[in-house]
């Protein structure tokens, strides 16, 4: 039994990909927990895994064998449809690249998770407004992407990842594409995601420097998670 | 369920939105598809329209209460032959309506001339009709439109408007010489676009001996009081051991007539238009692989954010329709205005005798056509639209 404040449980997760009739492993059996509050940096080289782990705690990728259990629910066996669903409810995405519509205003890029809601549009023009409040960008909610800097675009797909209020936020790479000023800017606004609206983050990131932002480091390599990390 | 299902189709709705919001960016592969599947269109229902055309001109002024009296055993009036008893004893039968010269049973002779085509100069071969006075209230829908009609026992004649428009030295006013014989043309008639219009009318009574028919008829067409009258008529005519005659509905002589040329265009133009329509379902294709490939990152990240795979995958096939319903009203427009209404003239096989009609484009051939633009759509999305769904949403996430 993992303690009631483990928001996310990792048990013996492998996970193979076929490559041209070859079995290529992955991940090779990880285990781990993830407390509710956690704000988790994940590092390691290139092919150690890091994003394939992010991906299967985010049930866009499923293991190959093991099993995940995120606020208590398996999501491993979860059916796509059911996944997909699952998604939208508790998971909030974001990317390297930021991932927006181009062809559409960063409030309506805001306003897409909670399209799959029962919300009604006056209920989520408040949402809409309250997250690009909190990423500092209700002065650019009718901007498109590309009238915005990169900083700026990266901090509409947060405000997109936390406009429903989900469970987990995992971020791949969330300066991959950032100068280091904007950078720390997005690593500032996650740190304060954390530390003032208790959300739990787990973010890839190869750079040390956005890993000393977390509360957490765990270090991937060939699949494993290391015991003793060289920082 | 129901609001899963509300769901469901707001998510179709929303995603096949963005994806129509990104065609500006895809213009030339867009423009290149619905041009494609226009012009397949354009071509599909312009033939078509021909055999509309044709059809309309042999059935268009077939009556249900019309019969037509043959010899047995002949398919058309060129193989009939009847006598002048044969035809006092057909004007006998019962359920005939009834006009000012007593029942409307109207004797037909029926003769093929060569004359020279307007537009080619070259021989073709025109029906010339010898009637008697019931023949103007059988075929109801025939109209002088210009000059008068032919006074028995002259040498006189009346010209259809499609005979008029397609056969040179058929004006109102002129001599026609045919054989040993002049005919004036004395008059222009019109009969609701029908077969007459592609004919030349005269007297039976001065036709015969200049062609030396004797007394003899080639078909008779009989008005009935009703179209149920059919039967009555035909067992009364059939099984009268004085004649040897068929009996058959005005419409379905027609029809027959208009098999052969029917499945000429049909096949004609069903097996150029199938052919074009895989041109057209290669370039569908290839416009929603590369709408695919554009925007795989987004499609993925919209299935990251929780959208379904089954929502994304739709929204790609109802592109694809769109596109196809835009080709398919464009091809549909562009062949009526380019088709709808043309004149021409084309050989009936059945009496080896030319038909005037028109190109006919109606509403539901353009309805086929945009049906056919959508088979080509949804062919052309079906493919596209699988590969967004199967697409991995981890490697499309990180899609260039």
């Amino acid at each position: 039994m993992s303690e009631p404040t483990d928001l996310v449980r990792i048990e013996d997760v492998e996970k193979d990909y076929r490559r041209g009739g070859e079995e290529i492993p992955v991940l090779a059996g990880v285990n781990m927990t993830i407390p509710q509050g956690d704000f988790l940096a994940l590092m390691g080289p290139s092919g150690s895994g890091k994003s394939t782990l992010l991906n299967i705690i985010g049930g866009l990728d499923r293991p190959t064998n093991g099993a995940i259990y995120v606020a208590g629910e398996r999501v491993d066996t979860l059916s796509d449809r059911e996944l997909a669903a699952w998604r939208a409810r508790h998971i909030g995405f974001v990317f390297q690249f930021y991932n927006l519509m181009p062809t559409l205003t960063a409030e309506k890029n805001v306003d897409l998770p909670l399209l799959l809601t029962p919300l009604s549009r006056s209920e989520r023009q408040k949402h809409v407004a309250a997250a690009l409040a909190v990423t500092g960008l209700s002065h650019r909610a009718k901007h498109f992407p590309r009238q915005m800097s990169g900083g700026e675009q990266q901090r509409v797909g947060i405000a997109r990842a936390i406009v429903t209020d989900p469970t987990l936020l995992l971020c791949d790479e969330p300066t991959g594409d950032l100068d280091r000023k904007s950078g720390d800017e997005i690593l500032s606004l996650l740190q304060a995601l954390n530390r003032d609206h208790g959300k739990t983050i787990v973010m890839v990131t190869h750079d040390p420097h956005a890993s000393h932002r977390a509360t957490r480091t765990l270090h991937l390599n060939k699949g494993l998670l290391e015991d003793h990390p060289m920082e | 369920m129901r609001i899963h299902w509300l769901n469901w189709l707001r998510q179709v709705v929303l995603v096949t939105g963005f994806s129509l919001r990104t065609i500006p960016e895809r213009k030339g592969s867009v423009a290149a598809s619905v041009f494609g599947i226009a012009g397949v269109v354009a071509v599909f229902v312009g033939v078509l329209s021909i055999d509309q055309g044709f059809r309309q001109a042999l059935i268009g002024s077939a009556s249900a209460n019309i019969a037509m009296v043959l010899r047995a055993g002949a398919d058309t009036e060129m193989t009939s032959g009847l006598g002048r008893e044969d035809v006092r004893v057909v004007a006998n039968a019962p359920g005939l309506a009834r006009g000012t010269n007593g029942p409307q049973a109207s004797p037909e002779l029926f003769v093929i001339i060569n004359l020279p085509k307007r537009s080619t100069g070259t021989d073709a071969n025109v029906a010339f009709r010898g009637v008697e006075p019931p023949a103007f209230e059988v075929h109801r829908q025939l109209h002088i439109l210009h000059g008068r009609n032919f006074r028995r026992g002259h040498n006189e004649l009346i010209v259809g408007r499609g005979a008029a428009a397609q056969f040179a030295g058929l004006d109102v006013g002129s001599t026609l010489e045919i054989g040993r014989n002049h005919w004036e043309i004395v008059g222009l008639f019109e009969a609701n676009g029908g077969m007459e219009e592609s004919e030349i009318w005269t007297d039976a009574a001065v036709l015969q001996p200049a062609y030396r028919r004797g007394t003899s008829y080639q078909s008779v067409l009989l008005t009935l009081q009703t179209p149920e009258a059919f039967d009555a008529g035909k067992d009364f005519l059939t099984s009268d051991p004085r004649l040897n005659v068929k009996v058959v509905r005005q419409a379905d002589y027609f029809a027959e007539q208009s098999q052969v040329m029917t499945r000429l265009i049909l096949g004609l133009g069903i097996s150029i238009t199938s052919l074009m329509g895989v041109g057209a379902v290669f370039g569908a294709l290839n416009t929603m692989y590369t709408a695919v490939s554009a925007r795989a990152r987004e499609m993925a990240t919209l299935r990251a954010l929780g959208f379904g795979g089954a929502a994304v995958m739709l929204s790609v096939l109802l592109e694809s329709l769109a596109l196809s319903w835009a080709g398919g009203a464009l091809g549909g427009g562009l062949a009526y205005l380019a088709f709808d209404g043309y004149r021409t003239a084309t050989l009936n096989f059945q009496s080896f005798s030319q038909v005037a009609f028109a190109f006919t484009v109606t509403p539901s051939l353009l309805v086929e056509g945009v049906l056919w633009a959508s088979v080509m759509g949804f062919i052309g999305g079906l493919f596209p639209a699988l590969r967004a769904m199967r697409l991995p949403i981890a490697t499309a996430l990180r899609a260039s």
